[in-house]
């Protein structure tokens, strides 16, 4: 063993290569990214890495390696396990035989998803057991027990961190290389009663999976990290995850007038024996946890079961906030006002005048010059814009303003759809990207093909998944093994789907890229733009643009219309931040006076 | 159980991730145990973004208000956005160049960096007990480079002895350890650049 100072994820990604993984699969995703890029950074060659085209594609390829004895791992962040639970839920059903750890990386506040989704919830849906820990040194060790514990039951299990967890570093002891599990998997048997489900089979496991987690429940109890420690009232609380570790350090302070303390890192099965002994030593409990009041259902139920008079507090007695993130201050809030001590107001201190800071797309993002060339062009026209998730999702803020609508990946095409045949009328247009694009936007084109809607497809194609990092992806022409392969052509993909009219198209040319849209978005069907710009944060910036101020006219269209960071009002004056311009020139096509010009 | 802890303000893509690092690695060869946590993800795209560094045994990487011994802020108005995380007698230390967001801009007001040192010295006394400004825009001219504002901070800090027991010798080792040569001079010269 040795100390590091690691990620949360990068402690998950190597505990996982230090547990003998044989086959790593997933989808980037705030905040679960790192872990897979952790394995595919230190991977000596015999671990498999691959960036899947999707979660569902992720998790199919590792349960068919799981099928073939060997560990497996599949990364994703929360929505993206809505994507994955098609396999995933039959997949607990017919079982594994290799480990199977499936990470699902939670987000509250949410900080950066479109959901407060709560994986404990869906681990309870589908079966799947579940671990999850509080901090990133628990993550490195509990990574180890989530395989042995797979393989003992032959079931796919969940580890679910928060984004505190992930993204907080912490020093830890960590195997040393010659510490490492090395593990041999023997390759497929073919046994049709086990790997093919049918109704008899799944009935047949159903009954077994009831049994066995009622097994597990029991197992957990006296599974060491759930854990309690004594206080000295009849008060006790209730804690997991990053809530757990604020919590513990609040009450450390204390030497009397203390709580006890329950942490479940097991949230299902949950460890019912365990949480029924420590009810029987407590009148009160408050539960602090995030996202849905998982454990506070879980212990009305022991309550309930076992005839147990206490008094249980949380979300659902309005105790506890019901959505967002556990702040420190806001634990420190909860525990106070259940054990009756002193906390002082945090609003003490007034600061006035703060800017609004909303995040933006970069200085020189090529989506920016896409969604004003689109803009320029349907002005006046009756239209809809739908948008997408990825940096793109941020073409909604002023002055821009054309993301009309938001839900999911790939959703943007069926919305264009769905509103063009409410209103026939009404210019409808869909935003995707190129990562989005391979990931699920595909069926969408199929679709609108096949129903012979009247839209137009705009794929923004910068060459990379940039939200999320820049990572590979099926355009890109590289592997997470750091191979070459063939691009997969988006042109030729709508083209072989029947998509008659497809153009490329240079978005910081901006005359053109207005033409261009008016005369494609005109035609009759389904139709697509491909803007073509690689992504501002891959390149060196080129020399940055100046303001004339003997020719601004100070009448602000570069300001009012298109947004760049880089462009500032400084002492009244309209100037080039030298620091952020990445020298796209695009606001110089849109000065009316040539004001705008490379220094 | 006696802790340190700090927290770094600032707009994405200022440097607070890499000023956190190397902060972390300087503590770590020590031989300290410590926690970061930071913001990743959309808000990197010119949000408000924070780290938290907490030096010494501690459960979590999140700190409370009132409780950091030391601020430092990137940016005027982030530092008193977080004003409220600093401890009755802590320190600040904070660029005085405002950065304007897009809003701001288009919105027509100009938004004041001066206004926000302001808010600070009127806290100076009675609730911030030192408050140090760096003059940022002569920083960025007298050393030549706009990066290196996460190092000038970070030398202040250290050489005003506010980051517990890392000293600017620390710093200096782990620059060497996680930077290219090429910019050490650069980065040791930032360092040294604030008297305190």
């Amino acid at each position: 063993m040795h100390k590091e100072f690691l990620m949360g994820n990068e402690a998950i990604g190597r505990a996982a290569a230090a547990a003998g993984v044989n086959v790593v699969a997933g989808y980037p995703g705030t905040p679960s990214t790192e872990v897979l890029e952790t394995i595919a950074k230190e991977n000596d060659g015999s671990i498999y890495v691959e960036w899947s085209v999707n979660e569902k594609c992720a998790l199919e390829v590792a349960a068919g390696a799981s099928y073939s004895g060997a560990r497996t791992l599949v990364t994703m962040k929360q929505v993206g396990l809505n994507v994955a639970s098609d396999p995933l839920m039959s997949l607990e059903y017919v079982g594994v035989e290799g480990g199977m750890v499936v990470l699902v990386a939670d987000d509250p506040g949410p900080i950066s998803s479109q959901t407060e989704q709560d994986t404990r919830t869906f681990a309870q849906y589908s079966k799947v057991p579940c671990f999850d820990p509080s901090d990133a040194k628990e993550a490195y060790d509990m990574l180890f027990e989530a395989f042995e514990l797979s393989e003992k039951y032959k079931t796919p299990v969940f580890f679910r961190p928060t984004t505190r967890v992930c993204h907080a570093y912490q020093s830890m002891e960590v195997r040393d290389y010659a510490e490492f599990v090395e593990r041999r998997p023997e390759g497929f048997i073919k046994d049709s009663s086990r790997w093919v489900i049918f109704p008899k089979l799944s009935y047949i496991n159903h009954a077994k999976i009831e049994e066995r987690n009622d097994a597990l429940g029991l197992e957990f109890s006296s599974y060491a990290r759930n854990k309690v420690f004594e206080g000295t009232t009849r008060k006790g609380i209730v804690s997991q995850g990053i809530s757990f570790a604020i919590v513990k350090d609040i009450i450390d302070e204390k030497t009397e007038d203390k709580p006890a303390l329950l942490k479940i890192t097991t949230p299902f099965p949950f460890p019912e024996k365990l949480a029924c002994d420590f009810l029987g030593k407590v009148d009160e409990v408050l539960v602090v946890e995030e996202l849905d009041p998982y454990i506070e259902r879980q212990l009305l139920l022991v309550c309930g079961k076992y005839g147990l008079k206490v008094n249980i507090k949380g979300k659902l007695t309005g105790d506890v906030r019901r959505s967002g993130e556990n702040t420190a201050n806001l634990v420190n809030e909860y525990i106070s006002k259940f054990m009756g001590w002193e906390h002082a107001s945090s609003n003490e201190i007034e600061t006035p005048g703060l800017p609004v800071r909303p995040p933006v797309l970069c200085a020189g993002c090529p989506h920016r010059a896409s969604f004003y060339a689109v803009k320029a062009a349907m002005k006046g026209k009756e239209t809809i814009f739908a948008g997408d998730i990825g940096c793109y999702t941020l073409g909604n803020a002023q002055p821009l303003d054309m993301v009309d609508t938001c839900l999911c990946m790939g959703a943007g095409l069926g919305i264009a759809q769905g509103v063009g045949r409410v209103k026939p009328d009404t210019k409808c247009f869909a935003f995707v990207g190129d990562s989005t694009f391979f990931a699920s936007a595909i069926t969408g084109v199929v679709n609108a093909v096949y129903n012979q809607a009247d839209m137009t497809l705009i794929v923004l194609d910068n060459s990379t998944t940039a939200m999320t990092g820049h990572q590979p992806h099926p355009g890109t022409g590289k592997t997470m093994m750091g191979e070459f392969t063939d691009k997969i052509d988006i042109e030729s993909i709508l083209r072989g789907i029947g998509v008659r009219t497809v153009v490329k198209q240079n978005p910081f040319e901006f005359k053109k890229s207005v033409e261009v849209v008016k005369k494609v978005a005109d035609e009759p069907g389904m139709k697509a733009i491909i803007f073509e710009a690689p992504c501002a944060v891959l390149f060196k910036p080129e020399t940055p643009y100046v303001v004339d101020a003997g020719k601004c006219v100070d009448c602000r269209k570069c300001i009012r219309e298109i947004g760049c960071p880089g462009v500032i009002i400084r002492e009244g004056k309209v100037c080039i931040d030298e620091t952020l311009c990445n020298g796209c020139g695009f606001c110089s096509q849109i000065c009316p006076c040539d004001a705008i010009l490379r220094s | 159980m006696s802790t340190t802890n700090i927290v770094l303000c600032g707009v994405g893509g200022q440097g607070t991730v890499l000023a956190t690092k190397l902060m972390a690695s300087a503590a770590m060869d020590k031989g300290l145990d410590l926690r970061t946590a930071e913001t990743i993800g959309m808000a990197q795209r010119g949000g408000s973004v924070s780290s938290y560094i907490r030096l010494g045994e501690c459960g979590s990487p999140v700190i409370d208000h009132r409780t950091a011994d030391l601020i430092i802020g990137f940016e005027p108005a982030e530092a008193v956005r977080i004003i409220y995380y600093l401890k009755k007698g802590g320190t600040v230390i904070t660029s005085d160049r405002a950065i304007m967001p897009v809003t701001a801009a288009l919105q027509g007001s100009n938004y004041d960096g001066a206004k926000m040192i302001e808010i600070l010295k009127d806290l100076e006394g009675q609730y911030i007990s030192k408050l140090f400004t760096v003059d940022t825009k002569k920083a960025i001219h007298d050393l030549g480079s706009s990066k290196v504002l996460n190092m000038v901070l970070l030398g202040a800090a250290a050489r005003g002895g506010f980051l517990g027991p890392v000293t600017i010798d620390d710093i200096k080792a782990a620059i060497i350890k996680n930077v290219k040569p090429q910019f050490h001079e650069l980065n040791f010269k930032a360092l040294e650049y604030v008297e305190l």
